[in-house]
């Protein structure tokens, strides 16, 4: 059972690669396969991750309030997000006569696959990242910017003065928690010298991050948390969505599939964030170690690396959804108010401090 | 002039927009039009009549017992308040007095129906602010008082108990210890009120500051009820022109000076605490009796006009009865809070954000039937 959790996924990769070079020839068609069963591999693993973090959501939203949550459709309400899915795909996909078709129809395109392709860099186990490239944070940071066109598309086209304005909330909102989220990235690069992934998560083989790096990098996580959480349109900072202001935003204007997209989307921005977050400043795939307890480590070292992985991302996750039933929503001033007047500067303050402390060896 | 015949002025770079009236936050089937530049507000027109039922011209076909059904359904969240409104202008026309027992009866059902409607207002809140989970505890507590109401007067939510002289029925033999056990659990769960919204820092940004009403303008603007208590205005009803026994209860009336948002949020939650002393003080008092005094089976009131007033959970009804001597009403009007209440809802709101809007309306407490009737 442990062997099959920790299947070296790398040789995997080389045993197909060979195939089909075998099969195709060492040309354009064997990389273009690839590259579809990679997309086909992610693809069938995102969806029913969002499934499970839909029904996760509903679960947990309902024991906060005082209430059970799905419980009826599939053992214990397991199979409502199905259903739900199943529902919209039948829905009519009504387009507005006088919205810009073109790009009503891509907005949700575009949304869907940024998010999809964020998840390149992300190491889920010891030996299973797509595309371990040299400038992993960087391409992290870059593609979830692109996101925002989408989100204005979505808005700009749909032809309607709520989802207008909700999209320009929206761009404004993601465009300024991109920068704390980028300067708490920044910290952990700062301590770990490179932004390969692999390395980011090598360097804390002796320990995590936020506990080698200890106030500077707490105050980095904490950060980012809140950052992201405003990022991926979250609440406290779902105005975007604000049913009770706007009716639904941005996306007031779709029904079916394409609704689904944002949905999709929204869920695995979700995951995204908490797996970065999980793999800068928690250890990523690295179990907990402490110090010289050789027995303790021993323990550790024996639940497979995937698991650490997901326990750490659903972890955060699971706090950032506590977040979303906990607290009212942030007036849009107040919230670009946080950002600019509070987070911000905070940050920068504390990048100073993050470097001082690389420099002069005052981490762990 | 637009599609609709209405001379609707814009200034350069400002569009108008419509919420309502279907809309998850405005309490009913409100219409506000709403004229924006940007994210500020310029000016708020609420439109009205969406669920214009025409009460007061279906009571006059109705006998002074039938036409209090017809109140329950107009501020549907005090609806034994309303009831007890029209029992009393019909006991002023009559000039009786409900027998002491039935005083008491009223006052209780009176009070729990005052602290049903302050729970659900403060779950409402919570959710149009954007925080889901109060809606839930909110309804904890009121589902309780709701199986009470039940019990007793057969029904939820439109209760129908009152008539002229007293109530309809006696209460159920459960009744007070049912009362007990629920005001353990209000009293056990009020904090938790407190400690999910009141002290939370987003809460407190989003209505401190937000709305702010002077004594003043509340005065001229008709308010009453905690919109205008707390902006100073003293004008409880049950303290200044008491009826069916509140003068022998006691209690403190509550009053702000903040006059914004968080005042308004405050005055209530300390009004619900004093509703709780109220009923305390009742519960195991209650005086033996009659629970109705004795009238003809056919009420006719003396030619004339009969006013009363009272405090609902919202402010100041009045019911103002124009007799001829018949045996149905020749014109009944009600003096609604929410109408006055609304109408200061564009000198509150001009000026702020769309999310102000949301927060002033929401501490406002608007029951849209009660403004349409």
């Amino acid at each position: 059972m442990r062997s099959l959790l920790e299947i070296s996924f790398s040789s995997l990769a080389n045993y197909i690669h060979a195939g089909l070079i075998s099969a195709m020839g060492d040309g354009m068609a064997a990389l273009v396969t690839e590259m579809v069963i990679a997309g086909v591999c992610l693809i069938l693993f995102l969806v029913p991750l969002c499934f499970f973090l839909g029904y996760m959501e509903r679960k947990v939203a309902g024991f906060m309030q005082l209430r059970l949550g799905p419980n009826r459709v599939g053992p214990k309400g397991s199979l409502q997000i199905v259903a739900d899915t199943v529902k919209l795909l039948f829905k009519e996909g009504l387009t507005p006569d006088s919205s810009d078709k073109f790009l009503f129809n891509l907005a949700p395109v575009i949304v869907v696959v940024t998010s999809m392709l964020v998840m390149a860099p992300i190491a889920f186990a010891k030996d299973l990242q797509i595309w371990d490239m040299s400038i992993g944070v960087l391409y992290v940071t870059s593609i979830s910017s692109i996101a925002v066109i989408g989100i204005l598309m979505a808005g700009w086209s749909s032809y309607n003065k709520y989802s207008l304005l909700g999209a320009m909330r929206s761009g404004a909102q993601i465009v300024s928690y991109e920068l704390s989220i980028g300067l708490s990235i920044i910290s952990i690069v700062i301590l770990t010298g490179s932004l390969k992934m692999s390395d980011i998560v090598m360097s804390q083989a002796n320990g995590w991050w936020i506990f080698k790096g200890h106030i500077p990098v707490i105050i980095s996580f904490v950060i980012f948390v809140i950052a992201s959480t405003a990022e991926i349109n979250r609440a406290p900072f779902d105005l975007t969505e604000a049913e009770q202001e706007l009716t639904a935003g941005f996306h007031t204007e779709y029904s079916g599939m394409k609704f689904a997209m944002f949905l999709l989307s929204e869920y695995i921005n979700l995951f995204v964030v908490s797996a970065i977050a999980a793999t800068l400043f928690l250890g990523g795939w690295m179990p907990f170690h402490i110090g010289s307890w050789q027995a303790f480590n021993h323990i550790m070292d024996f639940i497979p690396s995937s698991i650490w992985f997901l326990g750490k991302t659903f972890f955060i996750i699971f706090i950032i959804m506590q977040f979303r039933w906990t607290f009212p929503r942030l007036r849009v001033d107040q919230l670009l108010t946080l950002e600019w007047k509070y987070l911000l500067p905070i940050s920068m303050v504390n990048i100073l401090l993050v470097t001082l402390m690389a420099i002069m060896g005052w981490h762990f | 002039m637009n599609l609709m015949g209405e001379n609707i002025v814009t200034e350069d770079g400002e569009f108008i927009i419509n919420m309502g009236p279907q809309h998850p936050s405005t309490h009913g089937v409100l219409h506000l039009k709403i004229w924006l530049d940007g994210e500020t507000i310029k000016r708020v027109q609420p439109h009205l009549g969406y669920i214009h039922r025409s009460i007061e011209k279906m009571s006059e076909n109705l006998s002074y017992r039938n036409f209090i059904f017809a109140t329950s359904r107009m501020d549907y969240l005090s609806a034994h308040i309303n009831n007890e409104a029209c029992a009393l202008c019909v006991e002023k026309g009559l000039q009786i007095e409900a027998t002491p027992r039935a005083q008491a009866i009223r006052i209780l059902m009176g009070e729990l129906t005052r602290l049903s409607s302050h729970q659900l207002w403060w779950g409402c809140t919570g959710l149009d602010l954007g925080a889901v989970t109060p809606f839930f505890y909110a309804f904890r507590e009121r589902e309780a008082i709701m199986e009470i109401m039940e019990e007793t007067c057969g029904a939820r939510l439109t209760q129908n108990y009152m008539v002229p002289g007293g109530v309809m029925y006696d209460i159920h033999p459960n009744f007070q210890k049912r009362v007990k056990d629920v005001m353990k659990q209000v009293k056990d769960n009020l904090h938790e009120y407190y400690d999910i919204l009141t002290g939370n820092v987003i809460f407190e940004n989003r209505t401190k500051g937000v709305g702010y009403l002077s004594a003043e303008d509340a005065i001229s603007y008709g308010c009453s009820g905690p919109t205008a208590r707390a902006s100073g205005v003293s004008c409880d009803i049950r303290k200044w022109f008491p009826y069916d026994g509140y003068e022998k209860v006691q209690f403190e009336e509550i009053l702000d000076t903040g006059g914004d948002c968080y005042a308004r949020y405050m005055v209530r939650m300390r009004e619900m605490s004093q509703s709780v002393s109220i009923i305390e003080q009742l519960i195991d008092n209650i005086p033996e009796g009659d629970f109705q005094a004795k009238t003809k089976n056919v009420i006719k009131l003396p030619k004339g006009e009969f006013y009363q007033r009272v405090e609902t959970a919202r402010g100041e009804l009045g019911v103002y009865i124009v007799s001829d001597g018949a045996a149905s009403p020749y014109r009944i009007k009600y003096r609604s809070p929410n109408f006055s209440n609304l109408s200061a809802l564009d000198h509150m709101a001009r000026g702020s954000k769309i999310g102000d809007l949301v927060a002033i309306m929401a501490t406002i407490d608007l029951v849209i039937p009660d403004i349409d009737r």
